[in-house]
C-alpha cells in the first residue's frame, strides 16, 4: 500500500466515523424531542465492570427493566415520564462519589433519590445528600443505625438491615438446634468481606452471643476476596457449628467453592442476602448444593410484574429476558428496589400532584410510604415482598427475612417470613443514631 | 526569539533550583494561575469540576510529591503509600472526633506526623532497616515490598472491630451549608494545605537534605565516603515522604471520601501514586503535579466523552474503553518519553528557545 492510498483509506474511515456519529446524535435528539413533559430523574449507580460485576449486572438489569416496563406500559408514573442514567462505580467508593457528583444535578429537578448499591458509597454520600436535598435509599445495606428517622432524616434503609438479618439468622439457627437454650456452647462463625459492609453485623452478633451464650468467631477476607485460604484454614481448625457469610462479588464464589473443598456441611452455611444469587453458587458446581442464604423478597418469575416485563420490555421473548438475568435473585432485588422507589414517588404524587418531582418531594413520599397487601396485589408483586409502612421515626419498616436454599439448579424458599428481633434492634438503632447525632451535632427531629 | 534566558543571571542556589527558573515560565504560569483563579474557578467551573477533578487531583499532587521524594530523589522504592495515607486519614478522623474545636487545617497538617512518626510506623521503619542498611538499590527493593504490606496490616489493626470509622461530618458540614460554597471552601482548604506542604517540598534538590538524598540515590558508597550518614539520609527521606503521604490521606478522607474504608486505601492506591510519578517524571516536583492531574482527571474525562457526544453506548463499554485508552496513553507516553511528562515539558522549552531557528 503506498502512502497516498493509505492516507486516502484513513481519510475515508474518518469521514465514515464522523457521518456515523452525526447520525447517532441526530437519533438521540429525536428521541429527546418525543417526550415533551419533563421527566423524573433517577440516577442508577451500577457496577457492570470490575470484581463485583457478576453480582452488579443482574441487579442493574432488574432496576433498568422495571423502569423500562413502566415507561413502555404506562408512559411513566401517573403520566409523568421517568428518565435514568447509569453510572458505573465498580463498587469503588471514590468512583461512587464521582457518580454522585455527576448525576445529582441532572434532570429537570435533579436526582429524585439515590440508591448507591454499596455500603461504602452510602457512608460517603450520607452527609452530602441532605445538603443537596436528595434522599438516600440503602435497601438492605448501608448504615443500620440510619433506620432511626429522627436523626437520619434523608436516609432510608427499608425493608430491613444487616443487624435485623443477623438476628433473623440466629433465630433460624436456634430453631434448627431446638430452641434458644440449645445455642449454649455452640460456635457460630462469620466469614466477612473486610470493609464497612462486612463488619456491619459483628456488633449485633457479639451482643447476641452474650445474650444467648453461643461462641462467636469471625474471619476477615480482604477485598476483592479471591484469596481465602487463610480464613478457611482457621475455619477448619475452629470447626464452627454454623457459618455465616457477609460476602460480595467474587468473594462469594470463592468461599462457596472453598467450603465445598473443605467439606463444610453446606446445610450449616448461611450467606447474607448479597451472597445468595445464581452467579455465587454456579461456579462451585454440585458442591454448592444445600447452601443457604437470606433474602427479603420472593424468588422466581411467578409474579405479575415480572410477566409484565417479559411482555412489555422483551415482547414475550423469554430467552432474551433470561439472557438479561430475568428472574434471578439479584434481578428481582434490583426490581424490588425500584418498586419501592416508584411506589414512594406515587405516594409523593398523592401529596404534590402528578408533576415532575425532585428529591425533597420524594423524601416525603418515602417517609409516608405505606404499601398495603391490596396495593402489592395491584402492582403484581404478591409474594414478592411483604406490606410495609414507613414513618418519620422508623425508616426501616421492620421487614421480615426468608431463608432460601440452593438445590443444585435453582434457589428454593425453605422458610416462612422470619421476624427479626425488633425488641432488641429498635433500641440499638436509637442508641447508635443518638451517638452519631451527639458526635456530629445533628439536630434530632421531633416526630410528634 | 521571545523565549530566551539570556540576561537572566542566577545569584543564589535557590534561584537556580527553582521549579520555574526562567522568567517567561513564571510569567506564563502566573498568567495561567490568574486566569484559573479569577476567571475559570469563579465563573466557569462547576461544583462537579471542583469536587471530582480539582480536589482529588490536588490531593494526589501531595501524595505523588511524597512518593517522589522517596523514590525519585532518595532512590527507595515504596509501595506503602496507600498505608501511609490511611494512617493520615485515620489520624484525622481521631483528631476531629477527640478535639472537635481544633482548626481543620491544623488537623490535616498534624495528621501527617502520625504517618511519619507514629509508633507503629517507626516499627515499620525498624523493619525496613535491613533494607536501609543494605547497600545498593536492588537489595533495598527486595525488602520494600514487605514494607508495603505492613501499613496495610496496620490499618486493619487500627480499626475497632464491628464499628465504623464515621466521617467527622461536623467540621466539614458546619461551616459550609451550601454545596457550592462547600466546594469552594473545600478547594480552598485543600489548596492552602497543598501550598504549605509544597513550599516544604519545593525542589528538594535545592536544599542540603535534598542533595544528601540524591547523593545516596546516585551512588550510596560514594555518598558514604563523602561523609553522608546513609541511615539518616534514608530514614529522613522515609519520614518526610510519609508525612506528605499522611497529609494527602487526611485530605483525601476529609475533603473527598468522608469515610475511612480499608478498601479505599489498599495496594491499588499505592500503585496509582507510583504510576503518577512514573508517568509524571521521577525526581521532579513538576512531574508529580503533572502525573497526579493526568492519572486522576483523564479517566474521568474519558468516561464522559461518549456521553458528551451523545453516543449511546453502555456504561460497561464506556468503562472498558476508558481502561483501554488510558492504558494506551500511559504506554504511549512512556515510549515517547520514558522520563515522564516533566521531561516533555523540558523538551518543549528547548524547542521554544530555538524557535524560530531550529538547528
Amino acid at each position: 500500500m503506498t502512502l497516498s492510498t493509505r492516507l486516502r483509506s484513513w481519510k475515508l474511515s474518518l469521514v465514515a466515523a464522523t457521518a456515523a456519529a452525526i447520525a447517532v446524535t441526530g437519533l438521540a435528539a429525536e428521541q429527546a424531542a418525543a417526550q415533551d413533559q419533563e421527566a423524573i430523574f433517577l440516577p442508577l449507580t451500577v457496577y457492570r465492570t470490575g470484581a463485583y460485576a457478576p453480582n452488579g449486572i443482574p441487579f442493574a438489569n432488574g432496576s433498568r427493566d422495571l423502569l423500562q416496563m413502566l415507561m413502555n406500559r404506562d408512559g411513566g408514573i401517573n403520566g409523568v415520564p421517568l428518565e435514568w442514567t447509569e453510572c458505573d462505580t465498580q463498587y469503588d467508593t471514590a468512583l461512587g462519589v464521582e457518580c454522585y457528583q455527576r448525576l445529582k444535578g441532572e434532570g429537570a429537578k435533579g436526582a429524585a433519590v439515590f440508591a448507591p448499591l454499596s455500603t461504602g458509597i452510602t457512608y460517603a454520600i450520607m452527609d452530602l445528600a441532605p445538603e443537596d436535598k436528595i434522599p438516600v435509599h440503602s435497601m438492605g445495606y448501608g448504615r443500620a443505625a440510619a433506620s432511626h428517622g429522627k436523626v437520619f432524616e434523608w436516609t432510608f434503609t427499608f425493608p430491613t438491615t444487616y443487624w435485623a438479618q443477623a438476628t433473623a439468622f440466629v433465630k433460624y439457627i436456634a430453631e434448627q438446634e431446638g430452641g434458644e437454650d440449645a445455642l449454649q456452647g455452640k460456635k457460630i462463625g462469620l466469614i466477612y468481606h473486610n470493609s464497612a459492609y462486612g463488619r456491619e453485623p459483628i456488633a449485633t452478633l457479639e451482643a447476641l452471643s452474650k445474650d444467648l451464650g453461643f461462641e462467636f468467631v469471625s474471619y476477615a477476607v480482604d477485598h476483592p476476596g479471591q484469596e481465602q485460604s487463610a480464613a478457611w484454614l482457621s475455619i477448619r481448625r475452629d470447626r464452627p457449628d454454623w457459618l455465616l457469610m457477609w460476602g460480595w462479588g467474587v468473594m462469594n464464589q470463592v468461599a462457596i467453592s472453598e467450603a465445598g473443598r473443605t467439606g463444610f456441611d453446606m446445610e450449616r452455611f448461611i450467606g447474607v442476602w448479597w451472597s445468595g444469587s445464581e452467579p455465587d453458587v454456579r461456579p462451585a458446581g454440585a458442591a454448592a448444593t444445600g447452601y443457604k442464604a437470606g433474602n427479603f423478597h420472593g424468588i422466581g418469575t411467578d409474579y405479575g410484574v415480572l410477566q409484565d416485563i417479559l411482555e412489555h420490555v422483551y415482547d414475550g421473548d423469554e430467552a432474551a429476558a433470561r439472557a438479561n438475568n430475568w428472574g434471578e435473585v439479584l434481578y428481582n432485588r434490583g426490581l424490588v428496589n425500584y418498586l419501592y422507589i416508584t411506589e414512594a414517588i406515587r405516594t409523593a404524587m398523592g401529596e404534590y400532584g402528578d408533576v415532575t418531582l425532585g428529591g425533597e418531594e420524594v423524601r416525603w413520599g418515602m417517609e409516608n410510604l405505606n404499601i398495603t397487601a391490596e396495593r402489592i396485589a395491584e402492582i403484581g408483586a404478591e409474594g414478592l415482598f411483604e406490606p410495609i409502612q414507613i414513618t418519620c421515626e422508623d425508616h426501616e419498616g421492620d421487614g421480615p427475612v426468608i431463608i432460601q436454599q440452593w438445590n443444585g439448579e435453582s434457589w428454593e424458599r425453605i422458610t416462612d417470613w422470619i421476624e427479626p428481633m425488633h425488641d432488641m434492634l429498635t433500641p440499638m438503632y436509637e442508641e447508635a443514631a443518638m451517638a452519631f447525632a451527639e458526635e456530629n451535632n445533628v439536630e434530632v427531629r421531633d416526630c410528634e | 526569539v521571545i523565549y530566551r534566558e539570556a540576561g537572566q543571571f542566577k545569584t543564589s542556589y535557590a534561584a537556580d533550583h527553582a521549579i520555574f527558573p526562567i522568567l517567561q515560565d513564571r510569567v506564563f504560569i502566573g498568567a495561567v494561575l490568574l486566569v484559573a483563579y479569577l476567571v475559570l474557578i469563579p465563573f466557569v467551573a462547576s461544583p462537579y469540576f471542583l469536587v471530582t477533578i480539582m480536589i482529588p487531583s490536588l490531593i494526589f499532587c501531595i501524595a505523588a510529591l511524597g512518593l517522589n521524594v522517596l523514590t525519585g530523589y532518595a532512590g527507595q522504592l515504596s509501595l506503602g503509600t496507600g498505608g501511609f495515607m490511611a494512617v493520615g486519614a485515620y489520624a484525622t478522623f481521631k483528631m476531629t472526633t477527640m478535639f472537635p474545636d481544633l482548626n481543620i487545617i491544623i488537623v490535616f497538617l498534624l495528621s501527617g506526623l502520625f504517618a511519619a512518626g507514629g509508633r507503629r510506623a517507626l516499627r515499620h521503619s525498624v523493619l525496613a532497616h535491613q533494607g536501609l542498611l543494605s547497600r545498593g538499590r536492588h537489595a533495598c527493593r527486595a525488602v520494600l515490598p514487605d514494607l508495603a504490606v505492613q501499613p496495610r496490616r496496620l490499618v486493619l489493626q487500627l480499626r475497632p472491630v464491628g464499628h465504623h470509622l464515621d466521617p467527622p461530618a461536623r467540621p466539614l458540614r458546619h461551616r459550609h451549608r451550601r454545596q457550592r460554597r462547600h466546594a469552594d471552601g473545600a478547594l480552598h482548604r485543600g489548596a492552602v494545605a497543598g501550598r504549605a506542604v509544597r513550599a516544604r517540598g519545593q525542589e528538594p534538590g535545592a536544599q542540603p537534605h535534598g542533595r544528601m538524598w540524591m547523593a545516596v540515590r546516585d551512588m550510596d558508597i560514594a555518598a558514604e565516603i563523602m561523609g553522608i550518614r546513609l541511615m539518616w539520609a534514608k530514614l529522613s527521606a522515609f519520614a518526610f515522604s510519609s508525612y506528605l503521604c499522611g497529609v494527602a490521606g487526611a485530605l483525601y478522607f476529609g475533603l473527598y471520601l468522608r469515610t475511612v474504608e480499608t478498601i479505599a486505601f489498599d495496594i491499588v492506591l499505592s500503585f496509582l501514586v507510583l504510576f503518577m510519578i512514573i508517568v509524571g517524571g521521577l525526581g521532579s516536583v513538576l512531574g508529580s503535579i503533572l502525573g497526579a492531574f493526568f492519572i486522576i482527571s483523564i479517566p474521568i474525562l474519558l468516561t464522559r466523552v461518549p456521553d458528551a457526544f451523545g453516543i449511546p453506548i453502555g456504561v460497561e463499554l464506556a468503562r472498558h474503553l476508558e481502561t483501554i485508552i488510558f492504558g494506551s496513553l500511559i504506554i504511549f507516553f512512556l515510549i515517547v518519553e520514558p522520563n515522564g511528562l516533566a521531561r516533555l515539558w523540558q523538551i518543549v522549552k528547548e524547542k521554544l528557545r530555538r524557535w524560530p531557528f531550529p538547528y
